[in-house]
């Protein structure tokens, strides 16, 4: 059977792709293309990376030293404010699914586009326009209320401008629905002819149950906030203890939706990992099923662990109970990925490349975030280093080390398809390594400082936390090179004279490499047709190829 | 940088020991698992890195059993450390009867502790070493949360209602107290010191600090405000207008107007003295006035010391 064509698929005619198709303002601004409005992702949640590189920049120079000479407190509260709200909102959530999955979803399934593709235009707008007003919340004097709004801080006290974020993260929550309408959609309906649902790629496992949290979770934040901005102007009493609201009311709301929202930033990363960890093995994934549901059963379990957040706040004894023990459940999917990824690279044909590296990478970093979660997910634990920095390097473990890490490598491995060019690999391999190694230098100091009393958000802090603060800036410096140098050397292999990639430069399966790179404006000459199993590589164990 | 690094916070009770051996049990037992994982991860990478020629045949991809087994066994291993680290957090509520109660009121940006004796202090809490303590907390303003590192402990104080930690810790010393909930602009400089003492030094210091702000005990200064407030002209049998009578009401079951029934406790209290019309009486019409624009916290504090008082007379009778 090996050889026989993978997919059948009629021989390519010349038809210019997607970026040569037209040059015109006017043919990116109006595109309905879902690849051009990638890169119209890609381009705008690269800026606002940069802002909030760019207060986390500020916070890291101004920890150097304890009584923090750099920034006012209200300086350093509206700092971090806004480095919480432009990463999770305006870089996270977006990132993998609206950059890479925006791009590979109708790809990967062969099809022309997604299912409404002027729904997607407008979501990019939708996405521009609250970005906008968060841009003018940064330059008006800031938000001081800290990305998580508790009340009554934020509906009775805060002086930034709240309403006005308030009502850019409730924009931007649209952009969000209509993306997760618009895959959950096309996935179900748009597949080629052949692609069964057990012949997904893991990728669209991932971007389905990430879009199923789109869908339900974040109506309830857009809720919530406008509440908050309701207190905040007409003073309804929802959440003020002196109208008679209940502040605990709000936190229970916000994480409702914000630990799913955790998984929205993570879910996309597993399923990138996926990919990159097959096309490197050169074989196909351990376990396909326990991995593809594996997404699924976080997305689900993710919605029942929101009281986690809440341990010291006053909540039940009994429900806290409940909700360590639904944690702890919820990491048993993760692991089942983990275990999987190092079954696959076993007996394989290993690629040692820059999105390999990337891979491991965010397999290491997500599993020490993972497991000081379970550690937080432990009550007696979780009491003594929530709201420390233990739980800031937790975090960052799992949505910088794990999160962006992924994105990183999937940019590195979808490149060439994006833009029909090779990077320089050399340079991909030191920047992957120089992430991992500056990442590692920032964060894992925070874990000490948490289990030592430091807490979060503060601005002065003792004397004998300066060594371990000091240590994690220099490690931001050089996580900060780590995350500058792809951004050279992949402008760079876009030049004239830039080496042109081949369709399927690595060797991978999947229908995005069986077209051309960059892929015409409807992704396929003619319809592909699928006939085998994902990750359909020579190395699988023959008796396993159909089945598994 | 005047001090190095330090690894380990000290520990001021035998809860914070507990803690740190759950921890460090915890995180022994995660290193068992991971570290099998990461070295088969780069073994197998290197190993079976391309162009290197090695056995490749029947590479396995799938396996039920080997899944089930990565499942369930690490699992079963953390429900263990659950069963513990959820024991010790319930023992964190369950105070003894005989701890020493001090009331705590919260605000931006201050500690404020009244001992039931009638001592007060802001942003130093001096406790005896040995004793449990009880902190019955509550916030003016927005929430914070009451912090001390070497007890390994937290826990928020909430505007509108009573939370509470208890502790005993047992080495004298002088320790970091810090708020860990982000409470507005100088949320970092919301700090104090938790002072533990020798009980004989403790009671030295309780000596000197009686007449700290007011006089007599707590609940003779609630007396006291119970009288001038004209609280006793309608909760008293001889009162004309009908209000409940408050004698020995703390901890006894009361009915509502609404059918269902409620222990007296220190929120009950509170909340029928700031927010009157949120639970009233069966029998009686809603017609108190809240006192939220005319009371302190620290004066309700007071007021409800003086009703379990009552109790404590009604009892002893």
């Amino acid at each position: 059977m090996t050889d026989e064509p993978r997919f059948e698929h009629p021989p390519e005619e010349r038809a210019p792709s997607y970026l040569a198709e037209s040059h015109s303002l006017r043919s990116w601004f109006f595109t309905t293309d879902h690849k051009r409005i990638a890169l119209l992702y890609l381009v705008s949640i690269t800026l606002f990376f940069l802002i909030g590189a760019g207060a986390a920049a500020l916070i890291r120079l101004d920890l150097l030293t304890p009584q923090g000479d750099l920034l006012t407190n209200d300086g350093y509260n509206r700092a971090f404010s806004i480095h919480g709200i432009i990463m999770v909102w305006f870089f996270l959530i977006p990132s993998i699914p609206n950059v890479l999955g925006n791009f590979l979803v109708p790809i990967m399934i062969g099809t022309r586009d997604l299912a409404f593709p002027r729904l997607n235009l407008l979501s990019w707008y939708i996405y521009i326009l609250s970005g906008l007003l968060t841009l003018y919340v940064v330059v008006s004097g800031g938000v001081d209320t800290g990305w998580t709004f508790y009340t009554p801080l934020s509906s009775v006290y805060a002086n930034g401008a709240v309403v006005a974020t308030i009502v850019a993260v409730f924009i931007s929550g649209f952009s969000t629905i209509l993306t997760g309408l618009n895959f959950i959609v096309t996935i179900h309906k748009l597949r080629a002819p052949g692609m069964t649902w057990s012949r997904l790629p893991l990728f669209i496992w991932s971007h389905y149950a990430v879009s199923i949290i789109f869908v339900l979770a974040t109506p309830v934040l857009a809720i919530t906030l406008l509440l908050v901005a309701a207190e905040r102007l007409i003073g309804i009493g929802v959440f003020d203890p002196r109208l008679g609201g209940d502040p605990l009311l709000f936190q229970h709301l916000f994480w409702f939706y914000s630990h799913p929202a955790v998984y929205i930033m993570v879910l996309p990363a597993l399923g990138v990992v996926s990919e990159l960890i097959t096309a490197a093995a050169h074989k196909r994934i351990f376990g396909y099923w326990f991995v593809a549901f594996a997404s699924i059963a976080i997305a689900v379990i993710g919605f029942m662990v929101w009281g986690h957040h809440m341990f010291v706040s006053g909540q039940s004894v009994f429900a806290s109970a409940v909700f360590s023990f639904l944690s702890i459940a919820v990491a048993v999917p993760s692991a089942i990925k983990v275990y999987n990824w190092t079954a696959t690279l076993y007996k394989a044909d290993v690629a040692i490349d820059a999105p390999l590296l990337f891979a491991l990478g965010f397999i290491g970093l997500f599993v020490a975030g993972g497991l000081t979660g379970l550690m937080l997910a432990m009550l007696a634990i979780d009491v003594h280093v929530t709201d420390t920095y233990f739980v800031v390097a937790h975090f960052h473990y799992i949505m910088v080390g794990g999160s962006v890490t992924a994105f990183f490598g999937g940019l590195h491995f979808w490149w060439p398809k994006m833009t029909g060019r090779l990077y320089n690999e050399t340079l991909g391999r030191i920047a992957a390594i120089l992430i991992l190694v500056g990442f590692n230098i920032t964060f894992f100091p925070q874990f000490l400082l948490g289990y030592q009393g430091m807490p979060r958000r503060y601005h002065v802090y003792p004397p004998e936390f300066q060594v371990l603060h000091v240590i994690s800036s220099l490690g931001a410096a050089l996580l900060a090179v780590g995350y500058a140098m792809p951004a050279f050397y992949l402008l760079w292999s876009l030049l004239p004279g830039g080496r042109r990639a081949p369709a399927n430069p690595w060797g991978a399966s999947g229908l995005e490499w069986t077209t051309s790179s960059p892929p015409p404006k409807h992704n396929f000459i003619a319809q592909p047709v699928v006939v085998r199993q994902p990750y359909d590589y020579p190395l699988a164990h023959p008796a396993s190829r159909d089945d598994g | 940088m005047s001090a190095g690094i330090e690894l380990w916070p000290p520990a001021a009770s035998h809860h914070a020991q507990q803690v740190d051996l759950l921890i460090g049990s915890f995180g022994a037992m995660v290193w068992l698992l991971t570290i099998p994982v990461f070295v088969l991860m780069s073994w197998f990478a290197i190993r079976y890195r391309r162009s290197r020629e090695v056995n490749r045949d029947h590479a396995p991809t799938r396996n039920l059993w080997v899944e089930v087994g990565w499942s369930v066994i690490p699992f079963i291993l953390v429900l263990g450390f659950y069963v513990w680290a959820t024991m010790l957090f319930l023992d964190l509520y369950r105070p003894p009867p005989d701890a020493i109660p001090i009331h705590v009121v919260a605000k931006q940006w201050m500690w404020k502790f009244q001992h039931p004796d009638g001592a007060r202090e802001i942003n130093n809490l001096h406790v005896p070493a040995g004793r449990p303590v009880k902190l019955i907390m509550t916030s003016e303003d927005v929430i914070h949360s009451f912090y001390v590192p070497a007890l390994r402990q937290k826990q928020d104080l909430v505007p509108g209602r009573y939370t509470s930690l208890w502790f005993n810790a047992d080495k004298p010393g002088r320790y970091p107290l810090r708020c860990a909930e982000f409470c507005g602009a100088d949320h970092s400089a919301m700090g104090g010191t938790l002072i533990v003492m020798p009980p004989q030094d403790y009671a030295v210091w309780l000596g000197r600090n009686r007449d700290g702000g007011m006089d007599g005990t707590l609940a003779q200064a609630g007396a006291r405000l119970f009288r001038d407030l004209g609280c006793s002209g309608c909760h008293s049998a001889a009162a004309s207008v009908k209000a409940p009578p408050l004698e020995g009401i703390f901890g006894r079951p009361v009915a509502l107007a609404d059918g269902g029934t409620l222990i007296a406790d220190d929120q009950y209290l509170s909340d029928s003295i700031l927010l009157p019309n949120k639970q009233v009486a069966a029998g009686y019409r809603p017609i108190m006035p809240t006192y939220g624009n005319v009371l302190a916290p620290e004066q309700v504090n007071a007021l409800v010391a003086y009703l379990k008082s009552s109790r404590a007379r009604e009892d002893s009778k």
